[in-house]
């Protein structure tokens, strides 16, 4: 066991207690890195190796010098006296979708590679200012568009740590592949419809969307205006709440960061889950299978492989011996049109937010010749945004062009509406089901293999069927691991709550991390780690 | 069944969207919008109650935790010079921008 695996808990004391220096710790994951991240992600970067094929790829950006000064300056601190923060020493990653200033802040889009941040969003700042080190910026899909991180500009993207012809899942892939393989301890993610849940369960890793509005946004390259949520990902719950703990709370640079004090998510972290009520729902072991190539709005639906159904009814009766109440059968009748609704509004307000990219103010300008400024706009975005971003545009001015925005846009806001109804009424505390948590599975799937569905714009979103209505509602959820499946890789099991409920989320968690703590499947590592 | 965004279509959506395309990058977004279109048609399958509200997010923001609005007050940037030389083209603090020709509102 070597530093850059112990838990940010653990090197938080082992750190103040100056039993190893923040330096010393830097230095663990840097090593780490070193032995499994291969080259990382640039643009045009040739064919792969065969060395490619068996490394992780976490990084676009690693920032060793900026990362020492940080860990000298909390061993600094620890010599004077001075608090060095909740975080002190801890390695974290940021995905590259957060501007730090003066560091490069890409989005893993050709359009910002050239771009150096002149500020740092709150959550890395916060983190930052709580003594976490930041080791670098980590890939994702192109603007976060995507649930694989295949589609970023920078390639290699990032692979499975526990099998590295797999892909990490995304768009936060580089964050939890960073954590999973032990580069860093914590990592910064987004969640716009599942991209740090998703992959949190790809990777075998704890990784949280707050509710909208817990963490600000600001600094944040914007996708999803409406949906986008920075969280955490760890590798313990503990490390979560702690994460959570730091960049949670109001933030005047954003007007819908909500006005409310953060909680001590680590005070009643152990308080147990009895007589908590906690929901399974018949909707969330139905997965839907688009077919939509064979001409009509023909969909499938199919249970949930068994061995993810099995991962939850285990986690189910683990609570229920913790003295937990299960409630089964909670309606959520609205969760198969969760993509559908997504498709109409994260476009809408992806295309909006995309118009600023014009090859003037910052970013990519065209070398290309041109006779006038709709010229250059044209031809700048054309060369900069790769095939996902330009599918978004399309889609969002089509839906919401006002011939068809009552058939698509509005009617989908509607939608929106009643999948939120679905979560009011099971979570009511004087309704019928007064759950305190819906228990599910996170993804339909284990971990795709790489290739096998990038460019099928319709499946990839699909894999995000069972976390995006949480981002339509708002509510807060996290994914954490429930088991191995027999294809060797991780399942998540995903805990979602009312409206800033991730105190309670975080306890039902920890409460069912540690009674499975001597499950066999608890000691199977990753891949590039054995 | 014929696709709902013809190749006229397509064509006035690249205008809007301040694109040009290829012919195998139109081909193909044009065929993945299809796509998308068909799984959103699922949406007319749902019977919406005229009283459904639309939703523009989740979480609903009463006053009790809306942020206050700040004072609208004028601060200066720090670093000015660094934000103006992320531009890509710039001279004596101005940005460049190739012609930008008349054009009469319609």
């Amino acid at each position: 066991m070597e530093l850059c695996d112990l838990t940010a808990l653990e090197l938080v004391q082992i750190v103040r207690q100056r039993r190893a220096s923040a330096v010393e710790v830097l230095e663990s994951c840097l090593k780490r890195t070193a032995a499994v991240d291969g080259r990382p992600g640039v643009l045009d970067s040739g064919p792969l190796t065969d060395e490619d094929r068996q490394t992780v790829h976490a990084f676009i950006t690693l920032t060793p010098e900026r990362a020492h000064a940080q860990a000298a300056e909390v061993d600094r601190k620890l010599v004077a006296g001075e608090d060095p923060g909740r975080l002190a020493g801890v390695p974290f990653t940021a995905k590259d979708i957060f501007c730090v200033k003066d560091t490069p802040s890409t989005a893993a889009s050709r359009m910002l590679a050239n771009f150096v941040a002149p500020y740092t969003a709150t959550p890395v700042a916060r983190m930052e200012a709580a003594g976490a080190v930041m080791v670098g910026k980590v890939n994702l899909d192109e603007y976060t568009y995507g649930s694989s991180t295949e589609s970023s500009a920078f390639q290699p993207s990032t692979r499975n740590p526990w099998d590295t012809a797999r892909v990490p899942g995304g768009s936060s892939g580089g964050s939890v592949a960073s954590v999973a393989a032990g580069e860093a301890v914590l990592s910064l993610g987004t969640d716009t419809a599942g991209s740090i849940r998703q992959p949190a369960a790809f990777c075998g890793v704890v990784g949280m969307k707050p509710t909208y509005g817990r963490v600000s946004r600001y600094g944040l390259i914007a996708f999803g205006s409406s949906l986008d949520c920075p969280g955490p990902v760890g590798r313990t719950v503990t490390d979560t709440a702690l994460m959570l703990q730091v960049i949670a709370g109001p933030d005047p640079h954003d007007s819908t960061a909500a006005a409310l004090p953060t909680p001590d998510y680590l005070a009643n972290l152990e308080a147990g889950v009895k007589g908590l009520r906690i929901g399974l729902s018949p909707e969330y072991f139905q997965i839907t299978f688009p077919d939509a190539r064979s001409g009509g709005a023909a969909y499938q639906q199919q249970p949930v492989p068994p061995e993810m159904e099995r991962s939850v009814r285990h986690a189910a009766e683990v609570l229920a011996g913790l003295g937990a109440e299960i409630v089964e059968d909670v309606p959520m009748p609205n969760t198969r049109y969760g993509i559908p609704v997504y498709f109409v509004i994260s476009r809408v307000e992806a295309a909006s937010n995309l118009h600023r990219y014009d090859g003037v103010k910052y970013g990519y300008r065209t070398a290309q010749p041109v006779r006038e400024l709709k010229d250059l706009y044209r031809k700048s975005r054309s060369e900069g945004f790769g095939l996902q971003p330009k599918l978004r545009i399309l889609m969002g001015m089509y839906v919401s062009a006002a011939q068809y925005s009552a058939q698509y846009y509005k009617r989908a806001l509607r939608v929106r509406s009643l999948i939120r109804q679905d979560f009011e009424q099971a979570f009511d505390p004087n309704g019928k089901y007064r759950l305190d948590a819906l228990l599910t599975p996170t993804t339909p799937t284990t971990a795709f293999p790489m290739a096998a569905v990038y460019g099928d714009s319709v499946l990839m979103q699909y894999a995000d069927q069972l976390t995006v209505p949480a981002n339509h509602a708002g509510v807060p959820g996290i994914s954490l691991p429930g088991g191995i499946a027999p294809d060797g890789l991780p399942i998540g099991i995903q805990f979602l709550g009312p409206d800033f409920s991730e105190g309670r989320l975080l306890q039902i968690s920890r409460a069912y991390e540690l009674a499975t703590q001597g499950e066999p499947w608890r000691k199977v590592r990753p891949g590039v780690l054995r | 069944m014929t696709d709902e965004i013809t190749p006229e279509t397509f064509a006035y959506l690249i205008g809007l969207a301040a694109l040009e395309l290829d012919e195998k990058q139109a081909e193909y977004l044009r065929s993945e919008l299809n796509h998308q279109l068909k799984a959103i048609h699922e949406l007319e399958a749902i019977p919406l109650d005229e009283n459904v509200p639309i939703s523009l997010h989740g979480v609903p923001y009463p006053p009790e935790i809306s942020p206050a609005l700040r004072q609208d007050e004028w601060q200066p940037d720090p670093n000015t010079t660094a934000i103006l030389e992320q531009a890509p083209r710039q001279a004596d603090r101005y940005i460049e921008v190739p012609d930008i020709p008349h054009t009469t509102l319609e």
